[in-house]
C-alpha cells in the first residue's frame, strides 16, 4: 500500500476489505454514573460495553473521567435498570398542582394582623 | 470532528413517500415545535429513526477515521509538548466515536453492526479524512480548521431534537474546544516561525482549502433540501449557512497571519455572504464514491485493527451474554 505512514507501510495491509467481519460479539451494556466530588449525587453520564463489571469501570474511567473532577464512578448493567414507559409520563402530571406541599402555599400573616387588630380594638 | 452528512437524491425522494400514523406524527411534531427532546423510548417516525441512525453513525465513523491521519504524526511530533497534546486529542476523538456509537445504539442499531458497515463500506464517514496529512503543518491545519469546521457543525446539531445525540454533542464540544485552541497555537507558531515553517504551513493551507469547502456538503442550490429533516430538527442549518459561518469565523484568523487561500475570488460581500470559486464538486462526489487519495488506506487500517484485535475480544467474550440496547 502506498502510504505516508511508516507504521502502516510496515503492516503490509491487504488493499481491499473483503467484508469478513465478526458477528455476535456483543459485550454487556452498562449504564455509567459519575460522581463529581464527595457529597454530590452520582449522575447518569452514559454507557460502556464490557465483558465484566471490573472492565466496565476501567472503560468508564477512560470515557467519563477524562476531564474535570471525578470522585467516583458507578456502573450498573442496563438490563438491571427498571424505568417507566415514556408513554406513562402523565402519571407525574398532577405533582406540580399539589401546591399544599409547597412552603410558600402557607401564608398566615394577614390573619395574624387581622387578629391583632381585632384584639387591640376590643 | 465531523463533516456534514450526505443524503443521496434517491433517498430524499423516497423519504417523502413514507406514511405514518397521523395522530402520533402530529403529537411528535408538536413536541419538537415546543422544543422538547425526543428520548429513545418515545414513538418516532421510522424515517426519523433511520435518518438519525445514518447521521449519528456517520459522525461516529468520522471520529474514528479522523483520528487516523493525525495518529500518523504522533511518532513524528516536533517536540514533547506537541506530542502530548496530539496524543490527548487523538484519544479524545476515539472517545467521541464511542459516545456517538452509544447515542446511535439507542435507536436500535448495534455497535457491532455499525463497525462492520464501516469496514464493508456500507456506511460513510466525512470525506475530508480521505486526504493525506503530508507534513506537520497539516496537523496544525487539521487541528485548527477541520476541528473549527466540525465545531460549527456540532454546536448547531447539539440544538437538535434527539436527546441522546444532543447530550453526546455537548460533551464533545466541551472537549473539542481544547483541540481548536491547540490547533490555533500550532498554526500561529508555524506562521511566526522560520521561512521554511511558513512555507510548509502555506502549502498545507493550499491543499486543505478545497476539502474544507467540501466539508459542509454541496451547495443548497444543488443539494437535496429536506424540509422534513429541518422540521424534525434533525438538520438545523443549511449547508451554505454553515459553510458561511465557518468562513466568517476562520478566514480572517488565517489572513491576519499574512497567509492566503489559493482562491482569488474568496471574499466577503457587503451582505455578509462569502464568495468563493467553484471548489470542484465532481471531486467531492468521486471521493464519496471511494476514489479519494486515502479511502482505501483508511478502510484497510480499520479492517486490520478489527481483525488483529479479534482474538482479544473473543477471549473476553461470554457466549451467553446478550446485547442490550442502552437506555439513554
Amino acid at each position: 500500500m502506498n502510504t505516508l505512514d511508516p507504521r502502516i507501510q510496515r503492516l503490509n495491509l491487504k488493499r481491499e476489505a473483503n467484508g469478513e467481519t465478526q458477528t455476535n460479539s456483543h459485550l454487556v451494556t452498562y449504564e455509567v454514573f459519575h460522581q463529581e466530588k464527595r457529597g454530590k449525587q452520582a449522575v447518569h453520564a452514559g454507557i460502556v460495553h464490557a465483558p465484566t463489571p471490573e472492565l466496565a469501570l476501567m472503560y468508564a474511567k477512560e470515557q467519563y473521567g477524562r476531564r474535570g473532577k471525578t470522585a467516583n464512578l458507578w456502573v450498573v448493567k442496563t438490563s438491571e435498570v427498571y424505568t417507566f414507559s415514556s408513554e406513562d409520563e402523565d402519571v407525574f402530571e398532577t405533582v406540580p398542582e399539589k401546591t399544599f406541599r409547597d412552603p410558600a402555599f402557607y401564608k398566615v400573616r394577614d390573619r395574624i394582623e387581622a387578629f391583632k387588630l381585632k384584639n387591640t380594638q376590643a | 470532528m465531523y463533516g456534514n452528512a450526505f443524503i443521496s437524491p434517491e433517498e430524499a425522494k423516497r423519504m417523502n413517500e413514507q406514511v405514518e400514523d397521523a395522530d402520533k406524527l402530529a403529537a411528535f411534531e408538536d413536541r419538537i415545535t415546543r422544543g422538547e427532546k425526543i428520548e429513545p423510548g418515545d414513538w418516532m417516525p421510522a424515517e426519523y429513526r433511520k435518518q438519525l441512525i445514518r447521521m449519528i453513525e456517520q459522525h461516529a465513523h468520522s471520529e474514528i477515521v479522523g483520528a487516523l491521519p493525525e495518529g500518523t504524526w504522533i511518532t513524528r511530533a516536533p517536540n514533547f509538548r506537541r506530542k502530548l497534546a496530539l496524543i490527548a486529542k487523538v484519544q479524545d476523538e476515539i472517545g467521541h466515536g464511542q459516545l456517538l456509537y452509544s447515542a446511535a445504539e439507542t435507536l436500535g442499531k448495534t455497535r457491532e453492526q455499525m463497525l462492520n458497515d464501516l469496514i464493508n463500506g456500507k456506511s460513510k464517514y466525512s470525506n475530508i479524512f480521505n486526504y493525506p496529512a503530508k507534513t506537520w503543518a497539516d496537523i496544525a491545519v487539521i487541528g485548527f480548521l477541520v476541528d473549527g469546521a466540525a465545531i460549527v457543525n456540532q454546536v448547531i446539531n447539539s440544538k437538535g431534537s434527539y436527546g441522546p445525540y444532543c447530550r453526546a454533542l455537548e460533551r464533545i464540544c466541551y472537549e473539542e474546544s481544547f483541540h481548536l485552541k491547540q490547533g490555533h497555537d500550532n498554526v500561529v507558531y508555524l506562521a511566526t516561525g522560520t521561512p521554511h515553517q511558513r512555507a510548509m504551513l502555506q502549502d498545507a493551507l493550499n491543499r486543505w482549502y478545497r476539502p474544507l469547502l467540501h466539508f459542509f456538503g454541496p451547495s443548497d442550490k444543488t443539494s437535496v433540501h429536506s424540509e422534513k429533516l429541518m422540521k424534525w430538527k434533525v438538520k438545523l442549518a443549511s449547508n451554505d449557512d454553515m459553510r458561511n459561518q465557518f468562513l466568517d469565523q476562520y478566514v480572517p484568523k488565517i489572513l491576519e497571519l499574512g497567509l492566503t487561500f489559493p482562491d482569488p475570488n474568496l471574499h466577503k460581500n457587503d451582505d455578509g455572504v462569502w464568495e468563493f470559486s467553484d471548489p470542484n464538486w465532481d471531486e467531492f462526489y468521486e471521493v464519496i464514491k471511494g476514489n479519494g487519495p486515502c479511502n482505501a488506506e483508511r478502510i484497510a487500517v480499520r479492517k486490520y485493527a478489527e481483525e488483529a484485535g479479534r482474538w482479544v475480544r473473543q477471549a473476553l467474550l461470554n457466549p451467553s451474554d446478550k446485547y442490550v440496547t442502552p437506555l439513554a
